[in-house]
């Protein structure tokens, strides 16, 4: 009989632990493995540009906030499913995601780049710095055309569900053999291993990566925005949570006007993203 | 319920279905290789010999295949020397990273069913053999291992099942089999529900013609 108590009580404790959070609390999820937008530290705990800009946000919400951990390939399945309120993780507004999420107005940019191991023969590609697929135009048409004949039967590695991955696909640079990997960490494992010809993802996920390894990864070719790339990073949220919406958009244009975004753009990208 | 998504992705489910089971018929038979060697080398009397075959089983039983196709994959490649060799030119392609991963683990199973087999052989069958005259190879060749295949079938057909099973993790190494297929599609439309019944499904009809093979052939197999 005793056990039966000790079994019921930890049955018991369990269903009370999981449901403490009150309703006010909005639960924000990110993905911990994007660095420098999200990650974790060395004792496990979610740290980043977005973990500490979603605390602030929170802030002038004047709202309770807890932020969740969530693989990156059921990032807006879970969002969906009401596991929590919002996505903080690096995530670009595009279309295709609009049709089934909404976004916050955009708070950061990034630029995607290719990336190699030093000595790759695609180093040194005749390209310019940076292309807007929006804008579209000669310089952008040649750069892709550059692109597809230099990646012709090579191997890209990225991240699914990706905007890169999207981009890799979306026939813009011919056919490429694209592989995907749960996360970035993968990606740029297999990257120094040399089983990826080159790999793409946020510029800065790379130059973290080179930084941190002292890898000999390089980034080359154009920095990619626009089109696939979507319109910047914005707060992933449910379609009929419009109040949240005005909430999170609010908070945004304060923490814009009081600098925040830009000194934690700069603080963890080493320059200002902020949008 | 999105019906139409659930009859969109069944064709790329289906043409997945072939990585699968190229995955699951390679791993499978260098998996019973393994498994007898490995059978044959627990009966034997040199303690050295069973005991590394003893390692090995105990090595792969014991550790999640997760984990060991993480090993083979992502740890390997860090080690530059390797990358220098001849083997990587098998270790860079994720598809024999999986096999291996998989053949190892299955062979292990494999052969810890053969050799309960071989154990379970009645001592006085090989003695009428011998008293037959016939000699030692003859008698393991034609005799024990019949037998021993006999008995492991029940418990080999349980194997098959887990190990078409344990081939979605070929997934997490970039291979595009039933899961990775899947996954690919729910990367883009953002429902899983849908797309895993069918994932689902088509595991479960293969698992469903694997048993029914496996019960005809222990029909066919039995004592007379």
């Amino acid at each position: 009989m005793k056990l039966k108590k000790i079994v019921l009580s930890i049955f018991a404790s369990l269903f009370l632990f999981s449901s403490t959070l009150s309703a006010d609390t909005i639960r924000i999820a990110t993905e911990g493995a994007y660095p420098p937008w999200n990650s974790k530290s060395e004792d496990g705990k979610l740290v980043g540009f977005e973990v500490e800009l979603a605390n602030w946000l929170c802030i002038y919400m004047k709202r309770d906030c807890t932020i969740v951990e969530q693989d990156w390939d059921g990032m807006i399945p879970a969002l969906k499913m009401k596991k929590y309120d919002a996505i903080m993780a690096g995530m670009s507004i595009t279309d295709e995601r609009k049709k089934v999420i909404t976004f916050s107005q955009g708070y950061a940019d990034e630029v995607a780049s290719l990336a190699v191991m030093k000595g790759s023969d695609l180093e040194g590609m005749d390209t310019p710095e940076g292309i807007n697929l929006s804008l579209g135009g000669k310089d952008v048409k040649k750069a892709l055309k550059t692109l597809t004949s230099a990646l012709a039967g090579k191997t890209v590695c990225t991240q699914t569900g990706t905007i890169h991955q999207n981009f890799l696909q979306s026939g813009d640079v011919g056919s490429v053999d694209v592989r995907t990997y749960k996360t970035q960490d993968e990606v740029n494992l297999d990257l120094t291993a040399g089983r990826c010809d080159a790999a793409l993802a946020a510029a800065v996920a790379f130059t973290d990566y080179a930084e941190k390894s002292g890898k000999d990864v390089v980034l080359v070719g154009p920095t990619f925005s626009g089109g696939h790339f979507g319109n910047g990073v914005g707060v992933g949220l449910r379609q009929e949570d419009t109040k949240l919406l005005k909430a999170f958009n609010k908070a945004i244009d304060q923490a814009r006007k009081a600098g925040k975004i830009s000194e934690l753009a700069v603080k963890w990208f080493g320059f200002d993203a902020s949008m | 319920m999105d019906l139409e998504l659930i009859i969109t992705s069944f064709p790329k489910l289906l043409s997945a279905t072939i990585v699968t089971l190229k995955l699951l018929s390679a791993s499978l038979l260098f998996g019973l290789f393994l498994g007898l060697f490995f059978a044959i080398l627990r009966l034997n009397k040199n303690k050295l010999i069973s005991g590394f075959a003893y390692g090995y089983s105990y090595v792969f039983r014991g550790t999640p295949l997760l984990v060991q196709i993480f090993i083979i994959y992502f740890g390997l490649g860090q080690i530059e020397y390797l990358r220098s060799t001849f083997l990587w030119v098998v270790l860079k392609e994720p598809y024999w990273c999986a096999i291996i991963a998989f053949s190892l683990n299955t062979g292990a199973y494999t052969s810890e069913i053969l050799r309960s087999a071989f154990e379970t052989i009645k001592p006085g069958i090989i003695e009428a053999g011998k008293s037959l005259g016939l000699n030692e190879k003859f008698i393991f060749t034609k005799i024990q291992i019949p037998i021993a295949i006999k008995q492991s079938l029940p418990a080999y057909g349980n194997e098959i099942i887990l190990m078409l099973k344990g081939t979605s993790l070929a997934s997490t190494v970039t291979l595009l089999d039933i899961t990775g297929v899947a996954k690919f599609i729910i990367s883009t439309t953002f429902r899983p529900i849908e797309v895993f019944i069918v994932a689902g499904s088509i595991y479960l009809f293969i698992t469903f013609l694997v048993h029914n093979l496996i019960k005809y052939l222990e029909k066919k197999y039995r004592y007379q």
